[in-house]
């Protein structure tokens, strides 16, 4: 069965018709072709397919695209505005929590997630957010300083 | 005014230039490449581990509707792999199944649910042969053999004996042997692996974008098992989602997803998922090491004698090349004169192996390392001080004829045993903590390539045109590793240009010059001597065409970037004029940097097999490692790393930290959680929970000292940094383990139950002595 979908994705409204079994992922990388949100595994073990869903991170594989109806959808996609990186995206690149870039777009959506609802986290606020954001390249090393870069960057009003 | 300067990063902190696309969503990997009418592909895999085929039937998969081709092994009766000697594989299977998950057939449809519908309508009959899941049963007498020309399954045997060992032996003060085992682990990159083949049926032409390191490799293969000529070929290498080796051979994939494309005259996608990932494989084999070394009193190595079996698979690989390294790899790090080497690659019915990042020599390493601990601690040395008693004096050639320039081991030393305060804390931590450290050692790119036909081993063309920027064409693959910021730095360096004046384009075999791909880590240092030299090469034309401008000698005028003048009283050119100047001559200007191997770097003739190993340069690591251990439940914490790697120079201390950081965590992925599984060859950890990699909350600080040997061959004295710091991790964790409770784990990983099951054993054999 498929039904009209209104959601709100990226900060605009948009109704699609969708399948009630399509995945948010495939709603985001394969209807609307929105590829920055990444595919990495089977089914919820690696989190490269984290967006937000009304602020909060949710794995896209894990969640039916018709249950964000009247929802905020937020993926990377979203996140530069006037040309300007967001801070979580400045952090990623200069600190290098970035290497192969594809855990990335997750990683960040969760760390954006986790800014969001805690503009000052803790080291170990951090390891606790992106607990199931696996990335291969980094060792989280850098990318533990770069959501702490980030969370400068929004504190000094540097980047949104 | 400010006196104009040259732009400089080299040494700096330089964000990687492709990092913005990677950070907002926009760099696209082949999966990314969303197109209408492309069919979906998708691939039937052998249930059986070893069978001969009888019959395969895909005619009710063929005549679904939405299902446009269907091929078998009936479609390529060729051949694939990466070394000329051992192409021993078919895209998909004919006449006989080698592996669990092998394939066998693969459909293109118009979407992906018709493809995996027309999957089950396959039906494969079999007769079951023998399977062999160990090394030593492949090997038993009487074994089915894998394939006719390997017998006994040995893919390669290797010996060689360096010097009089049994004489070191009668030498030592201590002589002490022992086993070691490393379980199999997977590269596990990010990116599943995908392939989308394009065939344009009027002209005869392949289009194939894949998530590989070796573009050129790919290329080759298409060309060999399509039987298309090269020219009618190309390869696209788009962003990649890490690698750590498992590309850096053809893969299945992307010859399955051509063989489709041109059956079906369309554009197929193969996406494969987690599980089909871990099945393509090509990690490092489990391995088994018998290893034993004579100490004299002062630490240093009188002897050595490795014996190393490695389960291989099913099919060759790399897998020759990999127990020559696990061999020649054990000199250039020490100083050792006597040395003897047995090596069996074995062929069994379980997924391929490859060339997983640290290629060979991790698990000798981490047994070698390991047992001198064990016997520097059973006489009292220093552990350090066992290492500075076996420098090798460099430069220098060791036995095997491998040729060392520069060698930062002492200074690398030096730094991780203060840094760690190793001096103050060792032995003096409280109860369940230790201390633990280890050396390694890796090339900088193999000196001979496995496939060469005599051109140089790496060319970087410039481009630059009337909008004065310079574009950058290489076939380097970037996979994450920033070698696309390494060359552009290298150019920007050359001519003193802000990096942002210079774009780079990789990985496209219609525009870019080949190159033999990301391996051995072999960029930096042999295609970012290519760049220097194109960069050279550049600055001379623009240096002879402000001259002319200016009207004096080109050895006069001074380049500073983006200013050319002659002498500091001159108000000069700007970099805009000198170009406009310099394409009078010619127009758009190109020009070639090459790089070539020394010959006296290629290793030696002592051994068949002894070139394996030879490198233009050598990086080096030490590494302390703490821990933390819970006796209740056997879990280790690693509380923080300290390494150190000569890179000969950091181009980037950015991106060197970052790959020695990445290095140092793989090795305690496989050290402390990662390994296969399987059941009647069924790979049982074929996702990433069953697979265990660590996550944020598992990780350490790991603190890097940058040690700069300036090696006289290297890019601005710069040798590699992504692969040597890997395998000391392994022998500096049990080290450290052994520090915290006095057990030695010669098994890996050291996982929770093992730990524990190894605490509780002792505490019994304790409380039996004690009843006894």
């Amino acid at each position: 069965m498929a039904r009209l979908l209104t959601l709100v994705l990226n900060g605009r409204r948009r109704t699609d018709a969708v399948a009630d079994n399509l995945l948010l992922l495939d709603y985001l990388r394969e209807v609307l072709r929105l590829t920055g949100t990444k595919t990495g595994c089977d089914g919820g073990e690696c989190g490269a397919c984290t967006v937000l869903v009304d602020d909060r991170p949710r794995l896209s594989c894990l969640t039916l695209a018709a249950s964000c109806e009247g929802r905020r959808v937020d993926t990377v996609e979203s996140l530069a505005r006037d040309g300007k990186l967001a801070a979580v995206q400045q952090g990623f690149h200069e600190k290098l929590g970035s290497q192969c870039g594809y855990c990335t777009p997750g990683l960040i959506m969760a760390s954006e997630g986790l800014l969001r609802r805690n503009p000052q986290p803790a080291e170990g606020e951090i390891r606790e957010a992106l607990g199931s954001n696996i990335c291969r390249c980094t060792g989280y090393v850098k990318i533990i300083e770069a959501v702490q870069h980030a969370a400068r960057l929004r504190a000094a009003g540097a980047a949104p | 005014m400010s006196e104009v300067a040259p732009a400089h990063t080299i040494g700096g902190y330089v964000p990687m230039v492709d990092g913005p696309e990677k950070v907002s969503g926009r760099a696209k990997y082949t999966a990314d490449f969303i197109e209408p009418g492309t069919l979906a592909g998708r691939i039937f895999r052998s249930p059986s581990s070893h069978a001969e085929i009888l019959e395969l039937d895909v005619s009710a998969a063929a005549a679904l509707p939405g299902v446009v081709a269907v091929v078998t092994g009936d479609d390529c009766d060729k051949t694939f792999g990466v070394l000329p000697v051992a192409r021993t594989e078919h895209p998909l299977a004919r006449e006989r199944v080698r592996y669990r998950g092998e394939p066998v057939a693969a459909v293109a449809a118009v979407d992906d649910a018709t493809a995996a519908k027309a999957l089950k309508l396959i039906r494969l009959k079999v007769r079951e042969l023998p399977a062999y899941y160990e090394a030593r049963d492949a090997t038993a007498p009487g074994a089915v053999e894998l394939h006719p020309h390997r017998k006994g399954n040995i893919e390669r045997d290797v010996f060689f004996e360096l010097g009089n060992v049994e004489e070191g032996f009668t030498q030592a003060a201590l002589v002490r042997e022992r086993r070691y085992h490393c379980a199999e682990v997977c590269q596990n990159q990010m990116e599943m692996h995908a392939a989308l083949a394009d065939y344009d049926a009027v002209r005869d032409r392949m289009t194939v974008h894949a998530s590989t390191q070796v573009p050129y490799y790919v290329h080759l293969m298409l060309a060999q098992t399509l039987d298309m000529e090269m020219s009618r070929i190309r390869v696209v290498k788009p962003h990649v989602g890490g690698g750590f080796g498992c590309r850096t051979e053809t893969l299945n994939v992307e010859l399955i997803a051509a063989l489709l494309a041109r059956k079906a005259k369309g554009r197929v996608r193969i996406v494969v998922n987690r599980e089909e990932t871990f099945i393509t494989h090509r990690g490092r084999p489990e391995t088994e090491i018998r290893v034993k070394i004579g100490l004299a009193q002062d630490g240093r190595i009188t002897a050595v004698d490795c014996e190393c079996w490695q389960r291989g698979g099913a099919h060759s690989g790399y897998g020759i090349v990999t127990i020559l390294y696990a061999g020649s790899m054990l000199y250039a790090l020490y100083d050792l004169r006597r040395v003897r080497y047995t090596g069996k690659r074995v062929l069994t019915n379980t997924p391929p192996c490859g060339a997983f990042r640290g290629h060979g020599t991790v698990d000798v390493r981490f047994a070698f390392e390991a047992l001198l601990d064990e016997m520097a601690t059973e006489m009292g040395l220093d552990p350090f001080a066992v290492r500075r008693a076996n420098f090798l004096n460099a430069p220098c050639f060791t036995d095997n004829d491998l040729m060392v320039n520069s060698y930062g081991l002492p200074q690398c030393l030096d730094w991780v045993e203060r840094e760690s305060g190793w001096a103050e804390r060792k032995g003096k931590l409280p109860k369940g903590k230790g201390l633990g450290m280890a050396c390694s050692h890796y090339i900088s790119g193999a000196s001979k390539p496995v496939n060469w036909t005599g051109e140089p081993h790496a060319t970087v063309k410039l481009k630059l045109d009337f909008d004065g920027s310079i574009v950058l064409l290489t076939g380097a693959a970037e996979i994450g590793q920033g070698s696309s910021t390494i060359l552009v730095q290298a150019v920007g360096e050359v001519l003193g240009l802000e990096l942002s004046r210079i774009r780079i384009v990789t990985g496209d075999s219609e525009v870019v010059p080949k190159d033999n791909g990301s391996y051995s880590s072999r960029v930096t240092f042999m295609v970012g001597n290519a760049a220097i030299e194109a960069a050279q090469n550049l600055k001379k034309l623009l240096v002879a065409a402000a001259a002319r401008k200016i009207e004096c000698r080109p050895e006069d005028i001074e380049c500073l970037g983006e200013l050319y003048r002659a002498g500091a009283q001159d108000k000069g050119l700007s970099f805009d004029e000198v170009v406009t100047e310099a394409l009078k001559d010619s127009g758009t200007i190109t020009v070639t940097g090459n790089f070539s191997t020394l010959p006296a770097s290629h290793g030696g003739k002592k051994y068949r097999g002894a070139a394996i190993g030879g490198t233009m340069g050598y990086s080096y690591s030490a590494q302390v490692v703490e821990v933390s251990i819970d006796e209740e439940t056997g879990v280790v914490t690693v509380d923080k790393v300290w390494v150190a790697h000569d890179c000969g120079k950091a181009l980037n201390r950015l991106t060197v930290e970052g790959q020695v950081q990445g290095s140092v965590w793989m090795g305690m992925g496989q050290a402390m959680s990662e390994e296969t599984a399987y059941h009647d060859g069924l790979m049982l950890t074929a996702n990433m929970l069953d697979y265990r990699v660590p996550t944020i909350q598992d990780s350490p600080p790991i603190e890097v000292g940058i040690v700069e040997s300036n090696d006289p061959h290297g890019p601005f004295g710069a040798k590699e940094a992504g692969e040597g710091s890997l395998a000391a991790f392994l022998p500096a964790l049990t080290s450290a383990i052994a520090d915290a409770t006095g057990l030695r784990f010669n098994t890996l990983p050291a996982t929770p139950d093992r730990v524990y099951a190894a605490i509780e054993k002792r505490q019994r054999d304790k409380s039996a002595g004690k009843a006894a």
